[in-house]
């Protein structure tokens, strides 16, 4: 492939043809024939064919471009990057963040804040977690950053709320304990693709 | 055998017309907006009651409890006036117009048995000339509601109900002309009882050109798309209604929808055979079902066309569609006398 090709900003097939529109009448009389051309030609007419097909379309075979948002929703993009979700581990059930503050570290917005400690186990506990929503701006180096796949951008996009505090604690935003049989994998923003290892050859430093 | 027109007869006929065309005028906003939206792949109201019918009473609702307001800087009296002008006029026209056809009520109905209802409230010799008059008259209405606001675009929106009505009464009484020449009366009942014989006695078939300069005079007196200049929201924001809310707006509203039904039934009557039985549908029937096509045709060529802009509006009315008129009533004179 040749550098050309890249350069063509011009998407598409490329098979454009110009519209034969005439040429504009100058003389009344010839304004007065293109009016009476246009009058007794059809194309008003097949323009209410137009309108009255899409109708009897749209009335008999349901094609409508509406989505009745409250009651049907379409699926999001899975790059989309909603609020996040933390998750957790499926086998015993703890939450995966292991308080690294890499998410802290990288957030540009400084939006992330957190407080760690060791338990009585001396294993790394988050103590507090909250995500200012109101500064975030959903850049979504958080979830890349993150090498457990602890934080990742979730599905929730209704985020019209009274306070944003319902959103940002870290208990919000961990999977329910009682609903870690209906964690899945979000496939979205941060989660590894699905043909990650088919996909990875080398290791980074190679590249 | 001739029946007798009582005042009762005649009241109860103007009832009727008030209440149907008031109501097939509410109806009718649900029904363009229905339309509108199946011709541009959208559902429409949906959701208020079965199929969004409640909507209706929803819109009702909010006009009737918003507040009646009268903008400062404007003539309270005639702000408050023009919609009365618009709703009224719509509505006098409809006295000479035939909706169904006469029936008299049963004997067993009580203090109305007996009673025969004209098919027209108020049967005028001078049935046409009246309706156009009254039509005419209602073109006070956007004019003194743009001129009584103090807003640029309720003026220009008044000057362009001047230019576009002016323009078209013209093309409505001439083409109008030759029909009443070959019927040699003005009042509809006439009308339609020439046409009574069948589909191949409707005046449309001798008059192919006078129906469709009525249908676009009808469509510009009605301020239906190709020539809805008045309020075009991309253009003058709402022309003569800018200022205006609730009930007001409604008033001009519901005129607007009368005038609808009544170019609706005027073209039916003169030209589509009017509410003779027609095989084995009845009279009454066939009107509703001719009225309908109407005013369904003025939602289609709203979803289907783009509207004109006033010059072209003007240049159509007085170069085109006058002319044609006017040669369409020497032609109909020279074919009557030849005929004789």
């Amino acid at each position: 492939m040749s550098l050309e090709q890249f350069k063509n900003r011009n998407v598409g097939q490329q098979q454009y043809r110009m519209l034969d529109l005439g040429k504009t009448p100058e003389t009344s009389w010839g304004k007065f024939k293109q009016v009476v051309s246009r009058s007794l030609k059809v194309e008003l007419m097949i323009g209410l064919g137009v309108t009255f097909g899409i109708m009897i379309r749209t009335l008999f075979r349901g094609e409508t471009h509406t989505i009745r948002y409250p009651f049907e929703k379409i699926p999001i993009s899975r790059r989309y990057r909603a609020i996040h979700e933390m998750k957790r581990l499926l086998e015993s059930g703890h939450y995966r963040c292991i308080g690294c503050g890499l998410c802290e570290k990288i957030c540009i917005s400084n939006c992330i804040a957190m407080d760690t400690r060791y338990d009585e186990n001396q294993r790394k506990e988050v103590s507090e977690y909250t995500i200012n929503f109101g500064r975030c701006i959903f850049c979504g180096y958080c979830a890349e950053v993150c090498p457990e796949l602890a934080i990742v951008h979730g599905d929730r996009y209704e985020t019209a709320s009274q306070q944003r505090a319902s959103f940002s604690l870290f208990e919000d935003m961990l999977t329910p304990i009682d609903r870690l049989k209906q964690q899945k994998e979000y496939p979205g923003f941060g989660a590894v693709s699905p043909h990650a290892d088919e996909n990875i050859k080398k290791t980074p430093l190679a590249y | 055998m001739i029946h007798e027109v009582t005042w009762v007869g005649a009241a109860v006929k103007a009832l009727i017309a008030l209440l149907l065309v008031s109501a097939v005028a509410g109806f009718g906003t649900y029904i363009e907006r229905k339309v509108l939206a199946w011709m541009q792949r959208r559902p429409g109201p949906a959701h208020v009651g079965p199929f969004g019918l409640l909507q209706l009473a929803a819109d009702g609702i909010k006009l009737f409890t918003k507040e009646d307001f009268i903008p400062q800087f404007s003539n309270r009296l005639i702000f408050s006036i023009a919609p009365v002008i618009t709703a009224g006029t719509a509505f006098m026209a409809l006295a000479a117009v035939p909706i169904f056809p006469d029936f008299t009520f049963p004997e067993w109905i009580p203090l109305l048995g007996g009673v025969f209802v004209p098919s027209i409230a108020s049967d005028v010799n001078i049935g046409i000339l009246f309706i156009l008059a009254a039509m005419a008259a209602g073109l006070y209405g956007p004019l003194l509601a743009g001129m009584s606001q103090q807003n640029k675009w309720g003026i220009i929106g008044a000057a362009r109900t001047a230019v576009q009505f002016l323009s078209y009464e013209v093309v409505t009484g001439l083409s109008l002309l030759a029909p009443i020449m070959l019927v040699g009366s003005l009042s509809l009942v006439d009308f339609n009882d020439h046409q009574a014989a069948g589909i191949g006695s409707w005046l449309i078939w001798q008059q192919p050109l006078a129906f469709v300069l009525f249908l676009i005079a009808g469509f510009a007196e009605t301020n239906r798309t190709p020539f809805d200049l008045l309020e075009h929201e991309a253009e003058i924001v709402s022309g003569f209604v800018t200022e205006y809310s609730g009930l007001r707006w409604g008033l001009f509203f519901v005129g607007e929808y009368a005038n609808m039904i009544t170019i609706g039934i005027l073209a039916s009557v003169i030209f589509c055979g009017g509410y003779s039985d027609f095989l084995f549908i009845p009279g009454w029937l066939m009107m509703g079902l001719k009225v309908s096509f109407f005013f369904f045709l003025m939602l289609w060529v709203r979803a289907s066309w783009p509207h004109i802009r006033p010059d072209q509006l003007m240049w159509l009315s007085w170069k085109v569609l006058m002319p044609l008129a006017v040669v369409n009533v020497v032609i109909t004179g020279i074919v009557m006398m030849a005929i004789g």
